[in-house]
């Protein structure tokens, strides 16, 4: 098999290809001397490495970088490391693990951010297969959080040599961790003078470290940063840039969730910069690439035949699910207190189409034709240190859009100028809405006003009150109020509750979060299995394990029980899988092909899994089956669970949500929607699923309806949670257990085993090992032993 | 630009030799093969041939994400193989499936309106046409709007 080399041809060599002058943002350009600001540089530490090729999507080796000691070194990776973790998210977990301790917190010297793309990440054939995952102990969660984005560091940390990048320790100053794919070398480089916010430090490391003055060059350069958000908030995202040649900008993708960008900050990491030579599809050193091809050329004609019509990705991206989600009473708004909104309609996709630039097809790694990841060019910034310039803004995507939403801000150029901001900023889109639009109610109540608030007049659609409180968490403003909010929703809820300001159920209930982690931007309320989705899951409430709410909801897919209990086992798993390759889940279901409607599990998309089945055998150069890739992710996911466990969380009671994710809490929200215009949705589920005659519920108090809807709902999560926690081979207090790892092929690891026997035996002597549901009648536990798992 | 060459074919000529595809696979291969390594295809059907080549469209152009597709100054849509990435978007995108993909090579290729073939064709059956650009353009339809 060989490479391109092959067809070279004599015809295409004279040929000088000019593209026209072509397409200009319109961007305020900025006048750097980055040669000056690059003599600033010092270097702490350099270390040369041999260039290796990819072997069948592995380099076989990881970087470990420590920034307390300017240490810079290569581990390798084993062959039982690639059985047990296949890579990714797999990888860090496992380097995690070597790393860190049980103790360890977000800021504690020895822990790390690990970076990982897996072993198709970086083939440019199939669409979605540039996807970095990076974990750390979060700031927010006190737990591993991992978090996917795009961009081009992935496919490049995996060029220039290596499966991952762990980097550990704290700088002194501000650093750069410069890795060279092209001459061999790593270094750590002090960095005073490039900025910290992320739209101009990449802009400027991608001209400083791109070889030569060209496009093509600077395409070659991928840069990490987070912001000056990051740097005074639990809310800091990454962001990693890819180079549009079209636009002439390092364009945007981010690590949202967890606080991964706080860390970096704390480790006074300014950026990562990776460069590489010329690469193609065969780089990732595939062993069928035609067979690579042939599937991939199959999805690239679905998507043009058939996106148009379905989710017009390529034309709106994600964008194009606000105008559903708010026709099923699904969009946040007002901090989840309601579905839809009568002005949600300014937020639907046409009117960001109208504010996109449609120059390039916006591919966030090549060869993806879903091409999702819109921009918006010459934006003036309204507000903040960059009034006044042109920029371009990223997105909005689905849940920055459904974030505004949740706050009322409901004019599309402000969700921009929101956007911007957080991008650059480096703080987490979905965090940053959530947690603002649970202070807004609050500031509704009257727990939280003006005075409380440093000034801020925090009221549902006060997006200037919004952007201020934002300059001002960037700034590191003292404030007591600015403090505790870039802290999070879980924080504010003590902070409130330390402060004896509002009713304490009230203010548990309508946060957000769960398990320190504010929640992404779906109304789950009426949909018992997404609340599973966003509770039972290892990081924290966040649809990427499962996204269930059609199935549940909508179609009525998964009615019982142990239907729901097996979506959100099979889901999480097959999700869970992306992360272990360096793949973008989108172009899995967000075309459907023609055979879909006679597939036998539509929900699952079985032309897709094969297809992924199938790259995956061609990159191998080994038959892998569907059935494989979900038992490369139990072995993963319940190494995270475990490590969870480790930490002293990931149990029962962490897998707790608030109850606005399962109800209405407020008498308004109750009201909102029992009423004609919603055909009385909870009169008739008090007649319908909980026994009440229709006479007995017309003379009930409306105090007494939402305490039974409140108890009906608590006790259905605990029977849904013991439905998940038997079909996963959990304990009921959602232990893994020995039995069950060794099952999945952890026999060496002994000090986990250990660690799970001994909290499986605590459990058991404080009575933890029983089922949480109330079941009465014909209702029954998932299994009638009680020591099922003991099997 | 306003014009461009592309392909004419006369079927009624055609005797089905494809001495066309040879020619055409010598050009971007070397090899006298023809078939999946010529850019131009030649099928029988029902006792008379068909014959498919790139029309000079460039919707391939909108999906390249490195560029690597370009427009030349005398209309000619070309794929630099020094670009390419190989990640087959073109191929997937191509409304007529003449950008091609041959095996063992992950670059794709396709007709350069070079007249290899209308020289080798014994029988006149292919010609180099001039045509308005205007009347073979096409954009994708991510740019085209969409419906309120």
């Amino acid at each position: 098999m060989s490479g391109p080399e092959k067809s070279t041809s004599k015809e295409f060599e004279p040929h000088t290809l000019k593209m026209p002058d072509g397409f200009e943002t319109g961007n305020t350009k900025h006048d750097w001397d980055l040669a000056a600001m690059r003599a600033k540089h010092r270097i702490l530490a350099e270390y040369t490495y041999e260039k290796k090729k990819v072997q069948r999507g592995y380099t076989g080796r990881t970087l470990y970088v420590n920034l307390s000691t300017n240490t810079i070194e290569e581990k390798p990776v084993s062959e039982d490391m690639k059985k047990k973790f296949t890579g990714g998210k797999g990888f860090d977990l496992k380097l995690l693990w070597d790393g860190i301790k049980p103790t360890t917190r977000w800021n504690s010297e020895e822990n790390e951010i690990v970076f990982a793309g897996g072993l198709l990440c970086g083939g440019t054939q199939y669409s979605g297969t540039g996807k970095c995952l990076a974990a750390t102990i979060s700031p927010s969660t006190d737990i591993v959080c991992d978090s996917n984005a795009g961009g081009y560091f992935a496919p490049y940390l995996k060029f220039s040599g290596f499966d991952a990048l762990e980097v550990q320790g704290k700088a002194k100053e501000d650093v750069i961790i410069f890795i060279d794919g092209k001459a061999g070398k790593v270094t750590i480089e002090t960095a005073p003078m490039e900025e910290t916010n992320a739209h101009l430090v990449s802009e400027q490391l991608t001209h400083a470290y791109a070889d030569e003055d060209t496009e093509t060059a600077r395409q070659r350069v991928a840069v990490v940063s987070a912001g000056k958000g990051a740097e005074h908030s639990y809310w800091g995202c990454l962001n990693i840039s890819f180079y549009d040649s079209r636009r002439k900008v390092a364009r945007l993708k981010q690590h949202g969730r967890g606080g991964l960008g706080t860390v970096f900050r704390d480790k006074k990491i300014k950026a990562i910069v990776t460069k590489v030579e010329h690469f193609n599809g065969m780089t990732n050193d595939p062993a069928d690439p035609d067979k690579m091809a042939a599937v991939a050329i199959k999805y690239n004609k679905e998507m043009r035949d058939l996106d148009k019509s379905q989710c017009n990705m390529r034309t709106v991206g994600t964008g194009n699910i606000v105008e559903v989600m708010d026709t099923y009473d699904l969009l946040p708004t007002e901090n989840y207190r309601f579905g839809s909104f009568p002005k949600a309609t300014n937020l639907h996709s046409p009117n960001f189409y109208k504010r996109f630039t449609q120059v390039i097809p916006d591919g966030c790694w090549h060869g993806c034709t879903m091409a999702c990841t819109k921009a918006v060019d010459g934006f003036t910034v309204m507000t903040g240190p960059y009034k006044g310039q042109k920029v371009t803004v990223d997105g909005p995507e689905y849940e920055n859009t459904a974030g505004c939403a949740n706050m009322g801000l409901w004019d599309p150029d402000w969700v921009i100028e929101w956007n911007f901001y957080c991008d650059t900023y480096g703080l987490d889109t979905i965090s940053v809405a959530t947690g603002i639009a649970f202070y807004m109610e609050m500031y509704e109540y009257g727990i939280l006003n003006k005075e409380r608030c440093a000034g801020l007049e925090l009221i549902f659609g006060n997006s200037e009150a919004v952007l201020e409180l934002m300059h001002r968490i960037a700034a590191g403003d003292r404030s007591e109020f600015v403090q505790v909010a870039g802290k999070g929703a879980r924080r504010m809820k003590d902070w409130l509750i330390q402060k004896g300001w509002g009713d304490h159920e009230l203010i548990n209930d309508t946060g957000m979060e769960a398990k320190g982690l504010e929640f992404s931007e779906y109304v789950c309320k009426e949909s018992l299995a997404q609340q599973g989705g966003y509770g039972l899951t290892n990081k924290g409430p966040q649809h990427d394990e499962a996204w269930l709410i059609f199935m549940d909801m909508v179609n009525n897919q998964i009615p019982t029980f142990a239907d729901k209990a097996e979506a959100l086992h099979y889901f999480p798993m097959w999700r869970t899988w992306f992360g272990l390759v360096g793949l973008c889940k989108l172009p899995w279901n967000d075309v459907t092909p023609l055979s879909n409607a006679t597939a036998d599990e539509p929900a699952k998309i079985p032309e897709h899994v094969q297809n992924y089945a199938d790259i995956m055998s061609a990159t191998l150069g080994k038959e892998i089956t569907p059935a494989n890739l979900i038992e490369m992710s139990e072995r993963v996911y319940n190494w995270q669970r475990s490590m969870n466990i480790w930490m002293g969380r990931g149990t029962r009671t962490d897998d707790w949500i608030p109850y606005r994710a399962m109800g209405p809490v407020t008498e308004l929200e109750f009201l909102s929607r029992n009423n004609k215009l919603w055909d009385y949705r909870y009169d008739k589920q008090l007649v319908e699923n909980m026994g009440f005659s229709k006479e007995d519920v017309d003379k009930m108090h409306i105090k007494d309806k939402m305490k039974h809807i409140y108890d009906y709902r608590q006790d259905r999560y605990q029977k849904l949670t013991d439905a998940v926690y038997h079909r996963r081979g959990w304990t009921q207090n959602g232990i893994p257990t020995p039995e069950k790892m060794r099952e999945l092929g952890f026999g060496d690891e002994t000090e986990m085993l250990e660690m799970l026997q001994k909290k499986i035996e605590e459990d058991e002597s404080a009575g933890l090992n029983v089922w949480g549901g109330n079941y009465q009648g014909d209702e029954k536990p998932p299994n009638d032993d009680v020591k099922y798992w003991k099997e | 630009m306003t014009t461009v060459k592309i392909i004419k074919f006369s079927p009624e000529k055609c005797d089905g030799g494809k001495a066309c595809e040879e020619a055409c696979s010598n050009v971007h291969f070397k090899s006298d093969e023809g078939g999946d390594k010529s850019a131009l295809r030649i099928m029988e059907k029902d006792g008379s041939y068909n014959m498919s080549v790139c029309n000079m469209c460039g919707l391939c152009i909108d999906v390249c994400t490195v560029q690597a597709l370009k427009r030349l100054k005398s209309g000619t849509v070309v794929l630099d193989k020094n670009v390419c990435v190989g990640c087959q978007a073109c191929v997937g995108f191509c409304p007529r499936g003449v950008m091609r993909k041959a095996s063992d090579v992950i670059t794709p290729f396709k007709c350069i309106a070079c007249g290899s073939c209308v020289r080798a064709c014994p029988n006149g059956a292919l010609e180099l046409v001039e045509v308005d650009l205007d009347e073979v353009k096409e954009v994708v339809y991510h740019k085209q709007g969409v419906d309120e």
